[in-house]
Formats: C-alpha cells, structure tokens, sequence
C-alpha cells in the first residue's frame, strides 16, 4: 500500500521528539536481557507456554523543506518493551513504556490474561514451528556512516540545496525530504534467544511541480532514489553509481542534487509532452518503476497470512491460493520470470539477521522458471506449507505492535544472458519506457492492477522518439507476468522499495525492497488518464 | 494512569508553562486509552489495549521554534521538556512562517464523550466479537472482522492566555464474511462514538447477507454505467475533495479547484446544485472537537452549497498573507441527502449496479482529482428496481468533481467509516450516472 501520498500521516509510533545527539546512545545490552528475562520468567509463571520479548529504541529524524524553507525538523525517540505469549493455546500481547520490573511483569502478566480471555474464541490452538535458541547473538546493519551521526545542518544545507538547484532550472515549487531511522531491538524468547540488532534506513526524496501559467496545467516529477537499508553514505554518489540515458538512473548510491536538476527540466517537459494514444503496447521498465510493480503484485499475493484469509477484513487474500502451490505447475509468469525473496541483501530495506521472532535469516525461491514454489511465512503458518521452520518474516513496527507476517524482499532476478536497457530498448516496434514510481492501485486478490510512474517515452522502431504522458498501464498479474520476453542482465539490477508499507489492523508500516533490471512485457493494455472538470 | 479531568489537566499545563523562559511557549496534552480486538477465519487472531499521555512543548524565540514531547509526569520531566523544547529553538533556522500563538478564544462545549464507551470491558469486546462470530457460524460463513475503541482526551495551554480541554470517545467496527468456498464476499462497517449503539450482530447479519448473494457474480462488459455508491464506498472517493480544500494548495496553482493565473474555484459552481457539504463540531451524529490543534476555534462552516465551493481550508500563516479568516481543516464532513432509503433508491432505477465497497483509491491525475481503485466485496447488478444478480468486481477511473456533476439522486444520510482514512461521515447513498468502469477484475 502508501508510499508517497499518505508519507507524512503513515508514520507510525512516531515516539516522542529528542535532541538529535541523544540518538547516538544506546542501551546496555546487559539491561536489555534483565528486563526480558522479567517478562519470560513472569509470563511463564503464569501459565504461558511460549513467550517472546522485544524491547525497542526506534529512532526517527525527518528533515522537511520547501523551495527555500526548512519546515520542519523531527527527532523522535519511542522506547519500550512488548510481550508475545501462547498460553491456553491462543495468542496475547502487551506491551509497556515503564520499563521497571513490576511493570514489566505487569505487562506479561496482562499478555497471558488476554490470552486466555479470547481462548474461547478459537478455532484451533496456535501450532510453533520449532525453533532453536540461539543464546546471546548480535547483528548490525554494515553501513558506512550512520545517519544521526551527520550534523542537522549538512541535511539542511543539502535539501536546500537540492531546491535552489530545481527552481533554478525553472521548477515552481519543490518540497523535499530525508527520512532517516534506526531500529535498535532486542529480542528475547523462551526458546533461550537473546538478540540485539541495529538496524539502519534512509529515504531522500523530492516532489518538483510545474505549472503552465497560461493553461494552468500542472506536472510532477518525483525524485528517483529508492528508500536503502543504508546509512548517510548513499548520498555520496561516485561515477560508476550512474547509470546513463534518457535521464540519470542511479545504482546503490545516490546524487540527489543531479536528479533535482534533472527532474526540473523533465517537469517542464512533461507538460509539453504528447498525450499518450491509448492501447496495446510493449512496455520497458525500469526498476525504478518496476519493484512497486514486483510489490503489489508479487510481493502481496504470496504472503502466506493473506493467501489464508488473515487480512480478509483490510488488505484482502490472495488469488494464489494453496491448490495452486500444492499442484507445482501454478504458470504464473513466462519461463524468464525467477522470483526470490531475501531476508539479507546488503543494502536492501528488509535486511536484518534475526525477524521479530527470533528466526536467522535467509532466502528462498518463490517463484521459479515462472512456477509458484513457495510463500513468505512465520512460525504459526510453516507447518501449514510442511516446512521443518519458519522463513523469517515476522516483524512488527515498534515495541507496543504485535508482530506478524511482513513481506520481505522479493526481487525479480536478472536475465542471464548479456542485455543491456538499449538492446531491449532496440526490439520493440511500438512500447513506452516508464521510469520512476507513480499512481498504483491493485484489488483485494491481486488480480487486476493499474500502474502510473514519472517519465514517459515513446519508442517506435527500436528507438526514443520523444515524451509522452497521462499514461496509466492496467493489466491481471498472470497475464502480465507471462508476458514478460526479456530482462536486462545483472549490471543493470537496482533495488527500489517503500518506506512506508501499510498493512493490518490496527494499521502498521514496514519497509521493504525489490531488486530488478529492466524488464520488457509484450502487449499491455496503456490508457489515457486526462480528463477535464468544470 | 486514568485520563486527566479538566481541572486536573489545567493544572498540569500552569505547572509546565511555568517553566518556561521563551518568548512564546504552548503546551498540548493528549491522553489516549484504547483497545481493540481483531479475528480471522473464524478465531480471534490478535488484541491489545494501550492507554498512553504524552504532552507537547513549543517553544518559540522570535520566528525560531523548537518542539519537544515526553510521556513522562514527574516535576523534573516536566521542567526537562520545556528546556529542551528552548534548546531546539535555539538551534532551529528561522522560520518566515511561524505565527505567534493565539490569545483566549471561547468555544462551545464539545458533545464527543460518551461514558458507556470510556467505561468498555475486555469481556464486552469479546462479547461482541463472539455476536459476529455467531453470525459466521449460523450462516456457514467464514468471518473476518476488527473492533477498536478510543477513548481521548485533549487539553491545551499557551503563554498568550489560551486554555482548551475536550473528551471524545469513539468504536469503530468493520466486518468482512466470505463463504468457505471463497466465491462470496460481504462488507459492513459502522462507527459511533456510543458503544452502546454497535450492533454487531447486525453489521455482520448484512455482510454475511451480501456475502452468499455476491457467491454467483457474473462478468458484465466496462464502461460507463449508473451506479448507487452506499455510503462506505461514497466516502472514500468524497474525503479526496475534503481533504483538497487546502487554500495554499489552490492559491499555488497544484489542486483541482486552481484555475489559470493564479485564480481559484473558490465562489464557483464545481458541482451539482443539489450537493451541500458542511462540518459542524456539535452536530449530535456526527460530534467531533470544538477547537483545532493550534487552538482556533471549529465551528460550523459550508464548504459546498448549491453545488458552489464556498470555504477553503487555511493555515494560519496563509490566512494572514491573504488577509482572510484562518478556517482550520475539519473533522469529520456532512452532506446533505434526501429522504429515500438504499431499497427506495435501488427501487427507482431501471438499471444500475449497486456497490457496497472501494477498494485501494489512489490518485491519477491531481489537475483533475482522478482516481482509480475497484469495487469489493458485494456489486449487483440492478433492473428494473430490483437485485438481479451478482457481479464481478470492476475497476474504476473516475474523479468525484465529474462523479457529483452526474449525481441523479441523493437518499438518506448515515454515519459511515471510510476504509482508507478511517475517519467517520455523515453521507447519503447516491445515484450517479455515467460512472466510469475501466476494467474487470476476477478478484472476490
């Protein structure tokens, strides 16, 4: 779900402000195991059969201008401790921000009391894949500098720059943004895991608009970063991080003060372009675009909880249901299209080394040579697939959420053989080459979706011939797959990802990136989004 | 700790403001206590309860401020927020538009509390789930649903004299039962700030209804059809017209109501005469608070009458570089309907499809306000005044200045929850002809 319009709402847990060097403490992580092992031992004393702790210092700094203003500086702190336990067969949670011992206990004590109030309302009993303890571990994301550790006013002085650099280039209005967090969690469980993880994201991003003043019409044109698992190094482009052609695309590391420039100009472009013929044509995307593609209609469907009916209420189920799996030659997409989900890709959002309850990392096949082979699960759904153990998808967004099945990476991989974005460019007679992220919207099963992105170009005979725009591509996921004929080689991969993805109820975010080279998809149904009020 | 009353409240705000050493220093309280049940195939899945205060310190120097929040009461906390807050503005940029805080207003009493709701039981949220759970399995449906309820209050003080308090309590339930083949799909939301008025038996009668009549749909062509929009689907497509009544936003030339060289729709015709819209913070189904954030004052405002924009929505700093009244965005939106029922309307239509539900409304085109997203979880085809049968989901494109220029017909006002903002409305079902079907979806 959300990414860019609902940003600034979709923040969850967002904590309470702090001044920005306090963000470089930490917790010992002696006082982290005493106080988890409060909540085990006062969880267990009560009946419960498993019990899971997670304490959380989640950090938060947001950098927020227009034009040439800073709006806002946001430093959030939000610390706390939740328990998760099974006791009468069912699930309960609690959590709480007073971190002494009998509050601590308090909270475990009222996870096992809730427990057993709604064990009347179950079905069937919670069944664990097992899983072994680890004893005490660790994991840090490797950055290269941490974010909170760059002083307000370089970030200040970037933004503002990056704006200047716009409206010079004759953009009417640019708000920009850098979106910076730190998750430092600790994870304890009664399976005898004691983890503490430091985990690290960033987010640049800019929206440049353009208006014609004689018509009145408006354009946009986002930034084109991808939110990384990063530190403030991926502001730091070099030469060989750029990939060029119609415009600048970037590869792990970012130069937002180009795009800026850059996407000024295309802006003004935009609302000179052709308006888009509507019809069939063959679409070229780029991963820029393509990973919210991967998203929704990828990524969703094979989560195990909806395919099973647990977000049947909100987000929906899925149209890849288990018969499906269980047949072993559900055609989901054509033989180029290999699908993996990966829970510790260096520089990816989803990355960690232990999810939200307690499970080590790894990656799997989800699809494969087009073939559904596998969802993405946690441990009270592996059995349900016949694993011997979860895949690591657990996670909740801070310490007072209760975790559950969260999408991790899913990245489509690259051709084999040698391609470049100008050999599939060179194929098509009649197609478009989307760049960047825009408009999406999918239905409760992930069958029919509608796409917008960025930039627009026209091809025609193998060739660029000019922008085009009020383009919109709709399509149904297995035809859209299938009608995959051709993937750039593994020079041209690139993650893309959202920062803020929205699911549950009560409504959590998580962040999650998917990798891909461009990609070719013969015959997809483009329409033209303009239309006139008043 | 229990939520604080208002001498309590305005208590603790003089103790903190007293700290303070800034030129200008407002604090905002919010204490929030809530609980929710959600459950799944059948079973409860997952529940909690939170109850959290945390109090918000501005402090300002000149144009610079610096904001500070803490969840904690002691006298030390209080006085180190109110330092901090100071420390940041000192080393905030100057902001060109910081306003300075407002005097004393006076606002009218707020009718959001109500006791039975604040005074919820772990054993009365089970209850009621085990009502809907009741339903799934009279009706050999597969149930899938989610209940929260909030109670909140809201306090504020500033250096310049002003005080506000509020209550409000709130429960929001929304039900969705598939048959256990998973060819049907049924939806019912309700939202009330009286606990007491949740009948979730009956929410869940509905969606089960719906449901099995829904498990037989029949592809029909895309295209252009009248549609009756019950008001659960109505306020999803609605709330991006309220939600883009942001003056800034149409002043700057990058909102559906600009219009060429800098001028707006503000005082024109944008829809049909027979569409009025308003908020009024003390209307009895639909309360909401009588003073914003900042502390202006919510009162009773148009925003569409006659079918004509007649109030945007203001920033104070906005308000004051147009020389206009600050007219802060509001809580929850009415629009006026008619006197027929859902059946009268489907009643006086020849044909038609009826739609319970949008799903995953996204914005297209902001010129425009275009969006897309697709029907869910109960669409009927209508003929002749009656249900005929079931259809499969489609996905739309269409935007609500077009969809309010086609409106045939207006039936009688309910409070509805949206599903993408979960914000509550008072909105009528509505006849609306040539709308928009793009595609066919397969998806239930």
């Amino acid at each position: 779900m959300g990414t860019t319009a609902a940003m600034l709402s979709a923040i969850p847990g967002m904590g309470r402000p702090i001044a920005p060097e306090r963000a470089l403490e930490t917790v010992d992580v002696a006082l982290k195991k005493q106080m988890a092992d409060v909540a085990l031992n006062a969880a267990r004393a009560k009946g419960a059969t498993y019990t899971d702790v997670r304490i959380g210092r989640y950090l938060n700094q947001f950098v927020i201008t227009r034009e040439d203003k800073v709006q806002n500086i946001v430093n959030t702190e939000s610390y706390g401790l939740g328990v998760r336990v099974v006791a009468q067969g069912g699930w309960g949670f609690a959590a709480t921000d007073k971190l002494d011992k009998d509050s601590i206990a308090k909270a475990a004590e009222l996870a096992v009391a809730i427990a057993k109030e709604n064990s009347r309302l179950l079905t069937e009993p919670v069944q664990l894949a097992p899983q072994k303890g680890y004893g005490e571990v660790s994991w840090k994301a490797p950055i290269e500098k941490n974010a909170f550790e760059v002083p307000i006013k370089e970030k200040v002085d970037l933004l503002l720059g990056v704006n200047a650099e716009a409206m010079k280039g004759g953009a009417d209005y640019i708000n920009s943004f850098l979106f910076m967090v730190n998750e430092q969690k600790y994870f304890a469980s009664s399976d005898g895991s004691y983890i503490d993880q430091d985990v690290h994201r960033i987010w640049p991003t800019f929206f440049i608009t353009k208006i014609d003043a004689a018509t009145g019409k408006f354009e946009t044109r986002n930034a084109l970063s991808a939110p990384m698992g990063m530190g403030y190094e991926y502001l730091y482009a070099r030469p060989q991080d750029k990939i060029q052609g119609v415009t600048t695309l970037y590869k792990g590391r970012y130069d937002m003060l180009e795009d800026a420039k850059a996407g000024a100009k295309q802006a003004g472009e935009k609302i000179k372009a052709k308006s888009v013929e509507p019809g069939k044509y063959d679409l070229i995307l780029d991963p820029s675009h393509l990973w919210l593609t991967i998203h929704e209609s990828t990524g969703h469907p094979t989560e195990l909880d909806r395919v099973l009916g647990y977000e049947a209420n909100f987000a929906g189920t899925s149209f890849l249901t288990l018969d499906k799996w269980e047949s072993k030659k559900f055609n989901y997409g054509s033989k180029l299209v290999n699908i993996v989900a990966d829970k510790t890709q260096v520089g990816s959002l989803g990355a960690v080394g232990y999810d939200d309850e307690g499970v080590k990392c790894g990656q799997w096949d989800v699809i494969k040579d087009g073939t559904l082979v596998s969802y993405q699960a946690i441990r009270d759904q592996a059995h349900i697939l016949g694993l011997p153990a979860s895949q690591g998808c657990c996670y909740a967004d801070n310490w007072s959420s209760v975790q559950f099945q969260r999408m991790a990476n899913i990245s489509l991989q690259p051709g084999k053989e040698k391609k470049s974005i100008d050999d599939l460019i060179k194929g098509v007679q009649k197609g478009i080459y989307i760049i960047g992220d825009g408009s999406f919207s999918i239905d409760q099963q992930r069958y029919n979706f509608q796409f917008g992105g960025q930039l627009y170009y026209e091809i025609k005979d193998g060739k660029i011939v000019g922008a085009l725009k009020d383009v919109a591509y709709q399509s149904n996921t297995q035809e859209f797959w299938n009608s995959c004929v051709g993937i750039a080689d593994q020079s041209d991969y690139r993650l893309g990802g959202s920062f803020f993805d929205g699911k549950g109820q009560p409504q959590q975010v998580s962040a999650v990136s998917h990798g891909s080279s461009t990609t070719r998809f013969n015959g997809v149904n483009v329409i033209n989004t303009s239309r006139k009020i008043g | 700790m229990p939520l604080l009353t208002q001498d309590e409240a305005q208590a603790l705000l003089k103790k903190v403001l007293s700290y303070s050493k800034a030129d200008e220093c407002e604090i905002n309280l919010t204490g929030t206590s809530t609980g929710n049940i959600r459950y799944a195939r059948n079973s409860v899945s997952t529940s909690g309860g939170i109850s959290t205060h945390t109090l918000v310190v501005s402090s300002a120097y000149g144009k610079k401020l610096g904001v500070a929040t803490i969840n904690e009461f002691d006298d030390a906390s209080l006085e180190k927020v109110v330092r901090r807050a100071e420390e940041l503005a000192q080393l905030a940029p100057e902001n060109p538009e910081f306003v300075s805080f407002l005097g004393p207003q006076k606002y009218a009493d707020p009718v959001m509390y109500v006791p039975a709701t604040a005074a919820i039981t772990p054993k009365q949220r089970a209850d009621a789930v085990a009502q809907s759970l009741q339903v799934a399995k009279d009706s050999k449906m597969v149930a899938a649903g989610f209940m929260e309820d909030t109670t909140t209050m809201n306090a504020m003080m500033n250096s310049k004299g002003l005080f506000a308090y509020n209550t409000s309590t709130g429960v929001n339930f929304s039900i969705t039962m598939r048959t256990e083949d998973g060819k049907g799909s049924g939806y019912a939301t309700r939202g009330y700030n009286d606990f007491t008025k949740l009948d979730t038996k009956k929410a869940s009668q509905i969606a089960a209804d719906k449901g099995l009549k829904s498990a037989t749909a029949r592809a029909i062509e895309p295209g252009k059809y009248t549609v009756i929009l019950e008001p659960a689907a109505a306020a999803v497509l609605l709330e991006n017209i309220f939600f883009g009544l942001d003056a800034r936003q149409a002043d700057e030339g990058r909102s559906f109501l600009s219009q060429p060289g800098g001028k707006t729709r503000l005082g024109e015709k944008l829809v049909d005469e027979r569409v009025n819209m308003y908020s009024d913070p003390l209307n009895p189904e639909l309360p909401t608070s009588t003073w914003a954030g900042d502390g202006r004052p919510q009162e009773k405002v148009s925003w569409i009458e006659k079918g004509v924009i007649k109030n945007f929505t203001y920033s104070r700093y906005w308000a004051e570089k147009k020389g206009v009244k600050a007219i802060p965005a509001p809580d929850g939106v009415i629009m006026e309907g008619g006197t027929k029922s859902l059946e009268e309307l489907i009643k006086g239509t020849k044909k038609g499809i009826l739609v319970t539900r949008l799903w995953y409304i996204r914005p297209v085109d902001p010129q425009t306000l275009l969006l897309t997203g697709l029907t869910r979880d109960g669409t009927f085809y209508i003929e002749n005044g009656e249900i005929k049968f079931p259809i499969k989901n489609f996905r739309f494109n269409e935007s609500p200045v077009i969809m309010l220029n086609n409106l045939e017909e207006l039936g009688k006002v309910e409070r509805t929850v949206s599903v993408e903002s979960n914000v509550n409305y008072l909105i009528p079902p509505m006849k609306i002809r040539d709308f928009t079907f793009s595609s066919l979806s397969d998806a239930v």
